[in-house]
């Protein structure tokens, strides 16, 4: 038997204490900051203990923003981040599980050929090709718009690999049993196939809104109307635009609130979380 | 590659079922590739198209790699993928090692240590921008006591260790996760035979923990160096803007800055070309080691 010694136990709580300490500390700072009036980013050294401004801060993030410095409000870049992680999802989601089914459940001409042109998306990331994605997407007048936002982002290997896994582990007697009742193949895919995926399709959900809601060089370059701009990039508008220091109260409560979506989806989802995270990327 | 044994027939239904995919794929991915390669050996003529495009093979390579901005910006990549890399591992790698020792307190812990994957980078970098503010931040204010002037507007290397805490910090969550569910897949037995022949806790983790653990390491450091390269552009850009004086350029940011602002194509192409090159190589190295493994 392991030796269970009560000092090494006690050293074990300190480390993940000061551990947890530290990746929390960023967060409380931002909390904090976010509860100050204006006066207090002026000199000496950031506070960290709450204040009294929260709801005042709050609420000029919401409605207001910055719009001086062409910072729209926060509530409609908030929308703007929730349509477009929607939108990179569902469209991940489906065209992923389609092509899965054909490539899995079909025997047809050119089936490697177009197995690797979807491999081929994992070589070729955005920030690799930014100018010449930027014109193609110009070129078919997609800037300013929810579907130059979400579209170019669909494409995606990783999702698809994983439906690919989960289907060859489905039984082939389901298939066989299917077919010997009359059902075609979209009937299979619907009453047997859809039901068996839910929980990889929840998994897959939850890491791909993550990823969706954290867009920031893609919105970056297709927005330049700010009613499309949204939250993670704003954030960057909001601590350059200007000549003088950022204003941080009203910064740290759009980073709260930025972070807060996908942080309770981590929180809510973290079963589906963890098995989305260690499947898709494995 | 596998099928099912038995597949449905249907001549233009599977074709239909990887339209979406293929298309979008074919004009957002591959295309816009194609252009690039294509960009890389041409100069761009004007805009009135009096002087078209003239085709110069190689020159625009020859010029970023003669070009000391770039390789500056080869090296600072370097230091800030490997530095991230290593900080945000090996803090995991210990976060790992105590999490996995508690029996009660094990998943409240990981619920305490997953959540910063859901923080965007450019979050991250503004976060820690801000706890390193040179006027009101609480690093610079603490550092200030021990005698250390921080400034990462104006000192290379601050500005550099601010981008390197920014991004790993975020990424301590997901290396936790993989070290966890490794360490939890070593059989205790034979952890156990150690401690029944004597072997102390350093020694245990050092000749067996350690080195059943090297798949996952490897794999998390493929991971944690494409992270490093590409998901990073949010920090900077938030940020430092690749400065001072060119310190935090990482390769992707430039390639941003010279084609968008700068609107140099040639160029801009030719490093987009590079970087393809290093995400295909780095993506081969994890599959192969992915086949390695499952084939074990």
């Amino acid at each position: 038997m392991v030796e269970n010694n009560r000092w090494g136990n006690f050293f074990a709580h300190v480390v993940l204490i000061l551990g947890v300490a530290i990746i929390v500390f960023p967060v409380y700072v931002a909390i904090i900051a976010s509860t100050h009036p204006p006066g207090t980013f002026v000199r000496g050294v950031m506070p960290l203990w709450p204040g009294t401004h929260a709801w005042e801060n709050y609420t000029t993030a919401i409605t207001e923003g910055r719009s001086r410095a062409g910072t729209p409000p926060i509530g409609g870049m908030m929308w703007n981040s929730f349509v477009m992680a929607m939108a990179i999802t569902i469209g991940k989601l489906s065209i992923s599980i389609l092509s899965a089914f054909a490539i899995v459940y079909f025997r047809f001409p050119f089936r490697i050929f177009f197995f690797w042109i979807i491999f081929l998306t994992l070589m070729l990331p955005v920030e690799v090709r930014i100018v010449p994605t930027f014109q193609v997407v110009a070129d078919f007048g997609m800037l300013n718009s929810f579907a130059g936002l979400s579209i170019p982002l669909i494409a995606s290997a990783t999702a698809t690999f994983l439906f690919r896994q989960f289907f060859m582990t489905v039984p082939e007697e389901l298939m066989e049993a299917a077919r010997v009742d009359g059902a075609g193949p979209m009937k299979f895919f619907k009453d047997i196939l859809l039901p068996l995926s839910i929980t990889n399709i929840a998994a897959l959900f939850v890491i791909m809104f993550i990823y969706g809601w954290n867009q920031y060089l893609w919105p970056l370059l297709i927005t330049t109307d700010p009613d499309y701009y949204t939250i993670v990039m704003g954030i960057q508008r909001m601590v350059t635009g200007g000549d003088s220091e950022p204003l941080w109260h009203l910064v740290m409560a759009t980073v709260v609130l930025a972070a807060l979506p996908p942080v309770l989806v981590i929180l809510f989802m973290q079963r589906l979380f963890v098995k989305g995270l260690t499947e898709t990327e494995k | 590659m596998q099928t099912k044994r038995m597949t449905f027939t249907g001549s233009w239904l599977p074709y239909a079922l990887l339209a979406p995919q293929v298309i979008i794929t074919l004009i957002f991915f591959i295309w816009p590739s194609f252009q690039a390669l294509r960009q890389s050996v041409y100069r761009q003529g004007d805009a009135f198209g009096i002087r078209p495009d003239t085709f110069v093979w190689f020159d625009n390579f020859r010029a970023i790699f003669a070009d000391p901005l770039y390789l500056n910006s080869l090296k600072v990549t370097a230091v800030f993928a490997v530095g991230t890399t290593l900080l945000s591992m090996s803090v995991a790698l210990l976060l790992a090692v105590m999490v996995n020792r508690m029996i009660h307190s094990r998943d409240s812990y990981t619920t305490f240590l997953v959540w910063p994957y859901a923080i965007a980078p450019a979050i991250a970098g503004v976060l820690w921008w801000f706890i390193f503010n040179p006027s009101i931040g609480i690093m610079p204010y603490m550092l200030d006591m021990v005698g250390y002037d921080w400034n990462h507007r104006r000192d290379s290397n601050d500005a550099m260790i601010m981008v390197i805490i920014a991004s790993a910090w975020r990424q301590i969550s997901y290396n936790f996760l993989f070290f966890l569910a490794g360490l939890q897949s070593i059989p205790h037995s034979l952890i156990e035979a150690a401690a029944i022949d004597g072997a102390g806790r350093m020694k245990r983790f050092w000749t067996i923990v350690f080195p059943l653990l090297s798949p996952i390491t490897f794999f998390l450091m493929v991971i944690n160096i494409v992270y490093a390269m590409f998901d990073t552009f949010g920090v900077i850009h938030a940020t430092t803007e690749g400065g001072p004086a060119q310190a935090t350029n990482i390769l992707v940011y430039k390639v941003y800055r010279d084609g968008f602002v700068n609107l140099n194509f040639g160029s801009s192409a030719a490093q987009s070309v590079v970087l393809m090159a290093i995400v295909i190589v780095l993506t081969v190295i994890q599959f192969r080691y992915i086949e390695r493994r499952v084939n074990y």
